[in-house]
């Protein structure tokens, strides 16, 4: 029971992908050829909201609803993984027209070809995991 | 009812997608979709051949369910919350995706990429699987996708996350204006 919760938010995570059009190749597209302020709306308006939010959140040291303070581990500093793996991962976003998440969604409304890029980013986070040491970070 | 059924502005799902981001921070947990991908392959015994995925999988299982919910969440908003309309992209882009052979949308996805033809047939097939490839050792190496570095980063301010970003669209404008046109 204790993981309702998250399933009730990946049900919501799923319809507004859906009904926002994110999940689409089309919109991804479209973004990429800066087109239509769609996209950047929906991102846009989640990081506004998400800077101001997580202000407060520091400022007021809220805490969670098991009483721990709410942390942000800042990410280890580099500039290569970054800008390399996020390279590779824009190559395959702006193929696929989906991110891991709408991947997902995209099976549940019927799409079943993105199984197989689901699949095959499965294999590609194992192949980072077997190559990882070799690898600039 | 008509409201729902049409295509939701982006302000409404850009505060839906920060309000779920903060329930998870709530929860305890973080918004980080990617993740699932490396946990899968944890609780697939990955584990043994690739230290990388020897972890305590167990703790991200509230991700996993999140995962399951995002595929209801697909299949309720096709069945009760949508006409499967045409996509409204600009004109711009239509005529953009017309030079490469791709038709004005029919519906949420081109058939020419995700249709039964294109899978079946060997390019069609080696195109999603390159994609998913890139996106899975891409999102690893980077340390986040979408959801981790653009809205979790993101709203925490993190250079990384910046960086991540701009390579999304390094990789993202490469593909659209480089190889899209050789591989169609």
């Amino acid at each position: 029971m204790k993981f309702i919760k998250f399933l009730l938010l990946g049900i919501v995570f799923g319809i507004v992908m859906t009904k926002s059009e994110a999940v689409s190749w089309y919109r991804i597209q479209e973004m990429f050829r800066f087109q239509a302020f769609h996209m950047y709306g929906i991102i846009g308006t989640a990081v506004t909201l998400g800077v101001a939010g997580v202000a407060l959140i520091k400022r007021f040291r809220m805490r969670d609803y098991h009483g721990n303070p709410i942390m942000f581990n800042p990410k280890e500093k580099s500039v290569v993984r970054y800008l390399i793996g996020g390279s590779i991962f824009g190559l395959g976003w702006a193929l696929s027209g989906a991110c891991p998440g709408p991947m997902i969604v995209n099976i549940g409304y019927g799409y079943w070809a993105m199984a197989i890029v689901f699949f095959f980013a499965i294999v590609g986070t194992y192949l980072y995991g077997l190559i990882k040491n070799k690898l600039p970070h | 009812m008509e409201f729902i059924l049409q295509p939701w502005s982006w302000w409404f799902s850009g505060i839906m997608i920060a309000a779920i981001m903060f329930f998870l921070l709530y929860f305890g947990q973080s918004f980080g979709f990617s993740s699932n991908l490396r946990t899968i392959c944890a609780a697939a015994g990955l584990g043994k051949s690739a230290k990388f995925f020897d972890f305590n999988w167990k703790a991200q299982i509230w991700n996993l369910v999140f995962l399951v919910g995002a595929i209801l969440g697909g299949f309720i908003a096709r069945e009760f919350l949508s006409t499967d309309a045409p996509v409204l992209i600009s004109e711009a882009t239509i005529q953009d995706l017309s030079k490469l052979g791709i038709a004005a949308p029919e519906s949420l996805q081109p058939a020419e990429l995700f249709g039964l033809d294109a899978v079946l047939s060997i390019k069609g097939f080696l195109l999603l699987a390159f994609g998913g490839l890139m996106v899975g050792f891409g999102s690893r190496y980077a340390g986040g996708c979408t959801s981790g570095h653009a809205i979790s980063g993101l709203s925490d301010l993190q250079v990384p996350s910046l960086i991540a970003v701009m390579g999304f669209f390094i990789g993202g404008l490469l593909m659209t204006y480089l190889f899209l046109p050789l591989i169609f």
